[in-house]
């Protein structure tokens, strides 16, 4: 399997705080991939480099064959980066319909069919029959599952979810596993995921890196990377998984 | 595509808006004088309002100096007619582009170096009083003594040279509004209208969608100035005379954007509706108390506070979309 995403060696540094550094990993094509830490990691400044809101001060990164680190995020989007918010972020006073057509039009001219991609999208991530509701109306999940369809809308290789579990309830979450592992399995698409509900990252990565303090401690496999000295000691603590 | 255009729209509201065009075609046939003088300031003010709801209502960029596209369309085709006889439908090949330059540099500026929110309304209003002061300096266009179009009694009307009665201004800013209306309506269903909207509701989730919002930012002040610029020529040859002080001031900024504010931002109908109901309440109101005799200078100024004030409290989303809901004209979605 060759990389769909290669992070290279990348560092991020605000004023005095080095946020990333010295950051490599690859995301192979078709992969559930997640990068797990505790807050203050650096896993959301990742996320905002690899989707052009940051050039990063070293290092590259490659998508698709193309250095994408330093473009802006419309031009990352348009590559096939899609990307989802950590605080959510929806259109609020257009429906949620409306809300996909905005991502189907990036790659779709004709707003007609742009509709038609977008109700797929909604079918698929269970909201098709709230399409007629404005987005600020939605509950939290959602919500959620609003910015993922309005990411998957703009037809990314690659999805970035940022925290698509937080505040989720295990039945929700469960769904949201259901969902993300449905699309990777019948898509083939690449997913990128920040998480810290672990029950989600055990069920879906194939591969999990550890960030702390904006470096990597672990990367591996989800048995061995959760047996890691470092992560437990770091992030995941003591206690059972 | 036009059939398309009115898709979802209930067949209640197409009737009464085409009862409503029907009767502003043949309201000339009733109306007096006066009565005409103010429709042509109502839809002098729907039209102006809806090329300003484009910026604001779709595109969320707030323009407080709408007053310098009308007044630079206004003094090209003015000053083109006055030095050589040029006619204002040629003034306004030269007077919209030189509206959309100035349009086009506002937004350069703003939206390159991410000047956003009420940022960019001081922009504009910076840029506008520009225009005023430098056209009080300017000797070709009369300065701040005032540029005067030559005036001659008319027996009919010349729809080439804009000179005629009223009665000709009337149906050329209705017809004028009636247009904005359908292109606005086509704009928001269309891929760019979509665009506009994302960039209002969130511009960084819009970025992040993929959308380029330098790009579409940019179309919308450039599709709204140069139709503000129509309306600035019309304005010029209707009223023949031009004042920097008048034109550009920013009590013609503000004006422009009160239809819209209290129809309703954002709407497609609310300009018109905003612009009945300040324009036409107002001038109401002047007449009646100038027939009891009573003549208060400021009392339409008052009024349209009051109107503000009251639509702000009662009806935050403007006028529109509570008539819509009430008399079920919102539109549906299959």
């Amino acid at each position: 399997m060759s990389s769909l995403l290669t992070v290279d060696g990348i560092s991020k540094r605000f004023r005095g705080l080095l946020a990333v550094d010295k950051l490599s990993f690859a995301v192979p094509e078709g992969q559930i991939y997640a990068v797990i830490g505790p807050n203050g990691a650096g896993k959301t400044t990742l996320f905002n480099m690899i989707a052009g809101v940051y050039a990063p001060d070293n290092g590259s990164i490659t998508f698709n064959g193309e250095r994408i680190d330093g473009l802006s995020p419309d031009k990352v989007c348009r590559r096939g980066v899609g990307r989802t918010f950590q605080i959510v972020r929806p259109f609020p006073a257009l429906t949620v319909e409306d809300n996909v057509i905005v991502g189907a039009l990036q790659h779709r001219h004709d707003v007609r069919d742009a509709q038609a991609h977008a109700r797929d999208v909604l079918r698929r991530l269970d909201l098709f029959d709230k399409r007629g509701q404005r987005a600020s109306a939605l509950t939290l999940p959602d919500r959620k599952r609003l910015e993922v369809a309005r990411a998957l809308a703009t037809d990314p290789k690659l999805l970035l979810l940022d925290e698509v579990m937080a505040g989720l309830r295990p039945t929700e979450t469960d769904r949201m596993v259901s969902i993300l592992k449905e699309l990777n399995r019948e898509t083939g698409i690449t997913i990128l995921l920040i998480e810290h509900v672990m029950r989600a990252v055990m069920a879906l990565a194939a591969r999990i890196l550890v960030m702390h303090h904006g470096a990597p401690i672990a990367e591996g496999l989800p048995a061995e990377v959760v047996r890691d000295p470092a992560v437990i000691h770091s992030y995941l603590g003591a206690e059972d998984l | 595509m036009i059939g398309r255009l009115f898709d979802g729209v209930p067949a209640r509201a197409l009737i009464l808006g085409a009862a409503l065009l029907a009767l502003a075609i043949a309201a000339p046939l009733f109306a007096s004088d006066y009565m005409l003088t103010v429709l042509i300031l109502i839809f002098y003010f729907a039209y102006v309002g809806q090329a300003w709801n484009i910026m604001m209502g779709f595109a969320g960029q707030l323009s407080l100096g709408h007053a310098l596209y009308v007044g630079l369309g206004a003094y090209t085709a003015a000053a083109l007619f006055v030095h050589f006889g040029i006619g204002p439908w040629i003034g306004l090949l030269v007077g919209v582009p030189i509206a959309v330059a100035a349009g086009a540099f506002i937004g350069f500026l703003a939206f390159r170096f991410r000047v956003g929110g009420v940022y960019f309304a001081i922009l504009t209003i910076a840029v506008a009083e520009f225009a005023r002061v430098g056209f009080d300096h300017l000797s070709w266009t009369a300065g701040s003594s005032g540029l005067f179009l030559p005036v001659k009694q008319y027996s009919g009307n010349d729809l080439w040279t804009l000179r005629g009665l009223p009665v000709m201004f009337y149906y050329l800013l209705l017809a004028a509004t009636v247009a904005a209306f359908i292109a606005c309506r086509a704009l928001l269903k269309s891929r760019i209208g979509y665009f506009w909207l994302a960039i209002r509701e969130d511009e960084e989730a819009a970025r992040a969608a993929g959308i380029d919002t330098f790009r579409y930012k940019m179309i919308a002040v450039v599709i709204s100035s140069g139709m503000t610029a129509f309306a600035g020529v019309v304005y010029a040859f209707y009223y023949n005379n031009l004042f920097p002080e008048q034109v550009f001031h920013i009590s013609r900024s503000i004006e422009i954007i009160l239809a819209p504010i209290v129809g309703g931002v954002g709407t497609l109908f609310g300009p018109v509706l905003g612009a009945f109901i300040l324009t036409g309440l107002a001038e109401t109101l002047t007449g009646a108390l100038a027939a009891i005799g009573v003549d208060i200078p400021g009392a339409k100024q008052v009024f349209y506070g009051i109107c503000l004030l009251f639509v702000i409290l009662a009806l935050p989303d403007g006028v529109w979309p509570w008539v819509a809901r009430h008399l079920k004209l919102t539109e549906r979605r299959e």
